[in-house]
């Protein structure tokens, strides 16, 4: 058993990876607690049911691109008869969440789920209408809250 | 099930070879990761000029990978047994061009994550797509082809019935897939220097010399590196291909000169212009386009007299003549100088930079390190002889 | 209120139906939007770029100083490098610059290569861009025979310096142009160009429709378009 030495580290290298999530939790102090996205002050209805935007407003936000792109129609009935407009930044922002810093990043960064829309579509901010998406680099709770002041 | 183990180096030359390949990737591999971030900006492209250097290989490279077909249409339509041996080559080649291939269309995309929208919204009127379609099934045909014939060598059996007519297919497919890439150029109304009929023919033919020219290099240094006798047949009959195909090439490149300039209409004087006197000044792809004319003319002068094209140290030479010759002329000429004048009449100069030199040989590396591997596996199946059968 | 999912999706599938059916009677009468660029009117105020100015900074158009990379959806060029061929040394409209911008062809050899079509040609004649499609490949620019169209080499972000908070940018590694203001069209509001002008050099309008000021303009006066040879349709008409 000469590789007794060798095989002790290895065995510690590897149980230091299995729990990498444990202690890098650990060690930056990140909390369990879940993702709270800022509600909208004015507006109590969704644009569609609370339920159906929970799970599939990704699907509302694809069929609005491409019927304002690629269709023209730029203003969408809701099946309760309210009109919108076909807008991230007007509508979504603007009308109802506020920034996404207020809103979508609270659960993308929760989930670590990127978001590519803000590379093009502005933010609903006079102070960093440019604000950097969920995926570039930093986006601690801190980085996200300066941008958001 | 593969026979990746017979890749494995056991020698120090072959291991050093290897290093060199992967430390050629790995710096086309960090300059690509710089071009992710920062853009196609690292590349010396403009907005006149907006193709370069990757589709200039990727034109060049789909030749190579449809000269394939000349080593398979003689020896499996025309039993010429010389190509007996060979044929696993030229596949074997075949999928290492089209791997690069494909490689440099994906590093000249400003959005390779949304590649797959090529796959989700597919356009048959748009030629990109065929050419798709046509790279991937040959990519996939020549794989098949070769791994099946080549584990039927190595259990000494005969392949599979069914592998016939796959082996046919691919002898239009070659063609096809060269047709469709000319197809992307020669269809474009506001490019005169592509809209040409004889544009696919031009592809075909300087496909048909600079790949066989590269298999004939390639047979040559095997035979040096393994200290077996070259397959000398074989060889003799590739070169007779790569005379003919180049004297083709050279007779199209003359035919392009006397439309242009004898009828005089601007449209198609002005881009040859540019690539060989220069235009408004501007002139750096001069000096290149007459270097390959002299190569071209020069490998005409070493092929066409038989006791040149059969000494082995001369016949390298007008191989590489060839094969850098429309190296030059087929990629960096034909596709930047399509771009000058722009539509608007400007004269924009194109210059590769260093990342996107850096990028493209890492790229060539690797379809090196594919052919290294394909190449080991096929002459370990050999016993280290292309000509030995497996008993 | 709670709604069951097939309820909702009967609802949801009418409000669209409803849209469809609105567009349905516009496209039995659809529309085909052109321009008509008056390039004397124009060179009654020779150093204007106010149209340019208006485009730009209405679409975030970044400005980039670096002429090899710079984006521009309508530029300003010389009469004898948008009309090549067309002029001699005695025309007089030699001195009189065009504007050249997208020509929304009818036959657009842009939308024929697109392998995403992440270009594509409305009802209304309009050559749209799905920036969100759209894979970088700049086929689309190899096609273009008016160089219409410009790429994203890097981020644009950095260049914008008066960014209009009511449009998206682009983002690096997509190409872009004159969309003819749709988005503006459907508000019925003209072009951002056409209303910047202050010579009226740029009029905008349908030409299916007979008593459209496009209309009268290309009856009443002489006009010619860029490169009509290939085929490609243009919809950008130049009055001489």
């Amino acid at each position: 058993m000469r590789d007794r030495g060798l095989i002790w580290i290895g065995l510690a290298v590897f149980l230091a990876l299995l729990a990498f999530p444990a202690w890098r939790n650990l060690w930056a102090h990140a909390s369990a607690k879940g993702p709270e996205p800022v509600l909208p002050k004015t507006e109590k209805q969704c644009v569609l049911p609370v339920e159906y935007m929970k799970t599939s407003h990704m699907k509302l936000l694809l069929d609005w691109r491409d019927a304002a792109i690629r269709r023209g129609a730029r203003d969408y009935t809701a099946p309760d008869g309210r009109h919108f407009a076909v807008s991230l930044t007007a509508t979504c922002l603007r009308e109802c969440h506020g920034a996404k810093t207020d809103f979508c990043d609270r659960c993308h960064n929760y989930a670590a789920v990127a978001l590519p829309c803000w590379d093009c579509h502005q933010d609903n901010n006079p102070r960093h209408p440019f604000a950097p998406s969920a995926r570039d680099g930093d986006a601690s709770p801190e980085r996200l809250a300066e941008v958001a002041r | 099930m593969f026979m990746i183990e017979k890749a494995i180096p056991r020698t120090r030359a072959y291991t050093l070879w290897l290093a060199g390949l992967a430390a050629v990737i790995l710096a086309g591999v960090a300059c690509y990761l710089r071009q992710l971030s920062q853009g196609l900006a690292i590349t010396g492209l403009s907005r006149d000029v907006t193709w370069g250097l990757y589709i200039a290989q990727f034109t060049f490279l789909v030749g190579v990978a449809a000269s394939a077909v000349m080593v398979v249409l003689p020896y499996y339509l025309h039993h010429t047994k010389a190509f007996a041996r060979i044929t696993i080559l030229g596949e074997f080649l075949a999928i290492s061009a089209v791997t690069m291939c494909m490689l440099f269309i994906f590093v000249d995309m400003g959005q390779p994550t949304r590649v797959l929208n090529v796959m989700l919204y597919p356009t048959p009127h748009s030629i990109m797509f065929w050419d798709m379609v046509s790279l991937g099934g040959y990519l996939l045909l020549n794989a098949t082809i070769a791994l099946v014939t080549l584990r039927a060598e190595r259990e000494e059996t005969a392949p599979p019935r069914w592998i016939k007519p796959v082996i046919i297919l691919s002898i239009p497919w070659a063609v096809s897939i060269h047709t469709v890439t000319a197809f992307l150029y020669s269809g474009l109304p506001g490019r005169p220097l592509w809209l040409t009929a004889i544009l696919a023919p031009r592809f075909l033919a300087s496909a048909f010399a600079s790949g066989p020219a590269l298999l004939i290099l390639l047979c040559l240094v095997i035979a040096r590196l393994t200290s077996k006798p070259v397959p000398r047949e074989a060889v003799d009959k590739l070169g007779v291909i790569v005379t003919y195909a180049t004297a083709v090439s050279v007779f199209f490149v003359l035919m392009e000169f006397f439309t242009a300039f004898y009828s005089g209409i601007p449209d198609h004087t002005e881009s040859l212009r540019y690539m060989f006197f220069g235009l408004e000044g501007h002139a750096p792809l001069v000096p290149w386009m007459w270097l390959s004319m002299l190569l071209g003319a020069g490998s005409l002068v070493l092929l066409l007299v038989p006791r040149w094209r059969r000494n082995d140290t001369l016949l390298a030479a007008a191989c590489a003549m060839v094969f850098f010759s429309l190296w030059i002329d087929k990629g960096i000429g034909l596709i930047v100088a399509a771009f000058v004048p722009s539509p608007l009449g400007a004269v924009t100069e194109y210059a590769p930079t260093l990342p996107e030199a850096a990028i493209s040989l890492g790229i060539w590396a690797l379809g090196a390190l594919i052919l290294t591997f394909l190449y080991k596996i096929a002459l370990s199946v050999r016993s280290g002889s292309l000509l030995e059968s497996v008993k | 209120m709670i709604i069951s999912r097939q309820a909702f999706l009967r609802l949801s599938g009418c409000s669209f139906l409803a849209g469809a059916a609105r567009k349905l009677k516009a496209a039995l009468a659809p529309a085909r939007w052109a321009m008509v660029v008056d390039p004397a009117a124009c060179a009654r105020q020779p150093n204007c770029t106010k149209c340019i100015t208006a485009c730009h900074q209405a679409h975030n158009v970044p400005s980039i100083s670096d002429s090899r990379r710079e984006i521009h959806w309508i530029a300003k060029e010389p009469f004898d490098r948008a009309f090549p061929g067309q002029e001699d040394e005695y025309s007089r409209e030699r001195i009189a610059p065009a504007m050249v911008l997208c020509n929304h062809c009818d036959n657009p050899p842009c939308v024929r290569v697109c392998p995403v079509q992440a270009t594509f040609k409305r009802e209304d004649g309009i050559v749209g861009m799905d920036f969100h499609r759209c894979i970088g490949c700049r086929y689309c620019m190899a096609a273009c025979p008016y160089g219409s169209r410009s790429f994203n080499w890097q981020d644009p972000r950095p260049f914008i310096h008066n960014p209009n908070p009511d449009f998206p940018t682009r983002t690096k590694g997509v190409v872009e142009k004159c969309t003819f203001c749709s988005e503006r069209l459907g508000t019925g509001r003209a072009p951002a160009c056409v209303e910047a002008c202050p010579e009226k050099a740029l009029t905008f309008g349908n030409l299916a429709d007979p008593s459209s000021p496009v209309r009268q303009l290309l009856a009443s006066r002489r006009h010619i378009r860029r490169r009509p040879e290939l085929g490609t349709g243009p919809n950008v008409y130049y009055l001489l």
